[in-house]
């Protein structure tokens, strides 16, 4: 770039010669001079602005192209990373508090057809009736010659039938994969597992959603692919749960009954080592709810948590806690058990009208008397009764994770009177699930602190609120043994697990009101060992009748005793639970007085 | 110069393009060795399924149970009972080898008088 002087002597000497300034030269030269830079710096900006909006541009369209490609392609998995196995698509395994398989899926097939692809749709109906006999052949010609493109054949074959299938050898007879949830143990723990059917079916895959129990009630987990491999855990135990079923169909039949159901938990955690309702179902093939007639006759029902029932004389202990838990009596506090007793009204009666007289708080509990209770009641006060047994958890469904669980609501008095804290104090007049009975029942064992069942595994204990002292528990503990040594309950003895329980029998209310004077819901309560509670155990059995004797015996010390009994004896071994030697009491001082 | 420069640069460009030739073969090898290898893993955790499914179904409580009935005179097998529990010091020990005498020597005799 050649330079231009600004006083360039060509112009200057003429216009020396003319006498003219040479200034204006000077200045046009400069003024011209920065024109030409200005306009040099100005192209260098806008090129470099071209630059930087080109750059942008680029950035955008690149940004942008991607975005389409994400948007419009199919989704792939990353194929590179090593990631890609965690993630499973399969429903999630569940297992037992060891690890022992519960529920898991098993791949098989759903058949189905595409008539417009059948070579001859004659032969494949043929073949098809004579493979799965409940077809019909002619309804099935009818679909292949109809203007159907596609139908469902079977949601799940075998892969025997699969193969006979494929020997038939159309080609419109198509197979899609399909996950089935299958229950190895079979009828084990029916009614916990629930069981899982197909929900939105595609030809190559298809949902498996949970129906019941809980399946249904942690379906989300489940199904969530992040826990594939993660099964889910529950507190019931394998063997435990298998020698309870056992022993209480046993027991059922033995007894004449209809139905049962026991339940064992932990009394530090709340976890429920196994949980049985009689009669069961397989939920590989779970029955069709019952349109008609009584649900809780039907298999599915779940006697455990929605069964409410008044569960009778095990009642009387949460009466006897409370009232020593508020001072008001000792264990050998005398109260008169002497009848008549009016209340609102209605008399107040004893089994069988038996009168005993004056009894210690601990014999009431022994010897089951309604009066004796229902004074101590009296004493309470419908109110102090009310607000005890809302905090054991008496007036709400308990919070047991299967679905069914919710709708066992126990059923109240509509107005608490003072006739309402007299019957409740003996178990009538309040309705509650054998899953009630156990927490309130743990609450006891473990040293009055309330517990929340669990169908989870639990490390380690999970006390609640406290709701009574430690003493008015173990007060209550004793009771119940001595229900066992010298009561209602002496068929309970199992030796070396000093147990502790009462018992509870209560006629069956009507349908239509009244009560049954022949039917009879016989519940044993229990806890063992006595002296340091591990496990609390509850037997119910639904209309038992024991007719070895001359007359027909309904009471539960003839009926839900002793199959407690024998299922103590084949399941605390299993627990882990050696016999032990129970500590004798402490030779007989009371203190009577005390001078402060 | 430039002529070296440009041989230098059209062979390393040479060299890169069969590098990145190659690369990309060994990536699509690698890619489809892992399909590979996933779908292996698939079936075997498929096959692990269906065998714990299997090994939970033979081994389901009542199966057990009636094998133990059918074959209650080889095995004696029985529920499990609270009487079957045992201290260690219940267990016997074994007895002491006997002794056996087989040099005996004789010990016995009269003592000689003193005088």
């Amino acid at each position: 770039m050649t330079r231009t002087p600004l006083r360039p002597l060509a112009r200057i000497l003429p216009a020396r010669a003319a006498g003219e300034s040479t200034e204006a030269i000077e200045r046009e030269n400069l003024r011209a001079r920065h024109e030409e830079m200005r306009d040099r710096s100005r192209q260098r900006a806008e090129g470099r602005l071209l630059v930087l909006g080109l750059f942008f541009f680029c950035a955008f369209v690149t940004v942008a192209l991607r975005m389409g490609m994400l948007a419009t392609s199919e989704p792939v998995e990353p194929r590179a990373s090593a990631q890609g196995a965690a993630i499973s698509a399969a429903r999630a395994d569940i297992v037992d508090r060891d690890g022992r398989l519960l529920a898991t899926n098993f791949e098989t097939h759903a058949l189905y057809a595409q008539p417009p692809q059948m070579v001859d749709p004659e032969a494949a109906a043929k073949g098809l009736v004579a493979i799965f006999p409940d077809m019909d052949e002619k309804k099935l010609l009818a679909d292949f010659g109809g203007k159907r493109k596609f139908l469902w054949l079977r949601k799940k074959i075998s892969p025997e039938q699969m193969q006979a299938v494929h020997e038939i050898g159309d080609p419109g007879l198509l197979f899609g994969p399909r996950d089935m949830r299958l229950y190895p143990n079979g009828t084990l723990a029916a009614h916990v597992l629930g069981g899982a059917s197909f929900g939105k079916e595609g030809v190559s895959a298809a949902e498996v959603i949970g129906v019941a129990g809980v399946e249904k009630q942690f379906d989300d987990y489940l199904r969530d692919p992040a826990n594939g491999q993660k099964p889910l855990q529950l507190s019931l135990d394998l063997t435990v749960q298998a020698a309870a079923e056992r022993v209480l169909y046993g027991g059922m039949r033995l007894m004449n009954a209809k139905g049962a159901t026991s339940v064992l938990m932990d009394v530090q955690t709340g976890e429920v080592i196994s949980v049985v309702s009689l009669p069961h179902f397989d939920p590989n093939n779970r029955p069709r709810p019952a349109t008609q007639g009584d649900q809780s006759d039907s298999p599915l029902f779940n006697r455990s948590v929605q069964g409410v029932y008044e569960l009778g004389s095990a009642f009387k202990i949460f009466t006897a806690a409370q009232a020593v838990d508020l001072g008001l009596v000792s264990p050998s506090t005398i109260i008169d058990t002497k009848g008549p007793m009016k209340v609102g009204g209605f008399r107040i009666g004893e089994f069988r009208n038996k009168n005993y007289g004056k009894l210690s708080v601990a014999d009431i509990i022994v010897k089951s008397s309604n009066r004796g209770t229902g004074r101590m009641a009296l004493q309470i006060g419908a109110e102090r009764q009310q607000e005890f047994l809302k905090k054991l958890g008496f007036f709400e469904p308990t919070g047991f994770e299967i679905v069914e669980a919710r709708t066992g609501k126990p059923l109240l008095p509509k107005r608490w009177t003072e006739l309402s804290a007299v019957t409740v104090s003996y178990g009538h007049g309040l309705s509650s699930s054998p899953m009630h009975l156990a927490a309130g029942y743990a609450a006891i064992a473990n040293g009055g602190r309330l517990v929340q069942p669990t169908i989870l595994k639990q490390h380690g204990p999970r006390l609640g609120d406290r709701v009574m002292s430690e003493g008015a528990a173990r007060a209550a503990r004793d009771m119940l043994r001595k229900v066992v040594t010298e009561g209602t309950a002496s068929m309970a003895e199992v030796p070396g697990y000093a147990v502790a329980g009462k018992t509870g029998t209560a006629d069956k209310p009507k349908p239509r009101g009244g009560y049954y004077d022949d039917k009879v819901i016989a519940t044993f309560a229990t806890m063992f060992p006595a002296h340091d509670p591990k496990y609390v155990l509850v037997v119910t059995l639904d209309e038992p009748v024991e007719t070895s004797g001359d007359k027909p015996r309904r009471t539960a010390g003839w009926t839900a005793v002793p199959v407690a009994a024998e299922m103590i004896g084949r399941i605390a071994p299993l627990l882990g639970l050696r016999p032990t030697v129970e500590p004798a009491t402490l030779a007989d001082i009371t203190l009577t007085s005390s001078n402060n | 110069m430039r002529t070296v420069l440009y041989i230098l640069t059209t062979l390393g460009v040479i060299g890169l393009a069969f590098w990145a030739y190659r690369e990309n073969y060994a990536t699509q090898e690698a890619l489809a060795e892992t399909d590979r290898l996933h779908s292996d893993i698939r079936e075997a955790h498929a096959r692990l399924a269906v065998l714990r499914a299997e090994w939970a179904y033979l081994n389901r409580p009542d199966r057990l149970r009636d094998l133990a009935d059918i074959n209650f005179d080889r095995l004696g097998l029985l529920p499990f009972r609270p009487d079957q529990f045992g201290h260690v010091d219940e267990v016997a020990y074994p007895k002491p080898p006997e002794l056996i005498i087989d040099n005996a020597v004789e010990v016995s005799g009269e003592l000689e008088k003193q005088p």
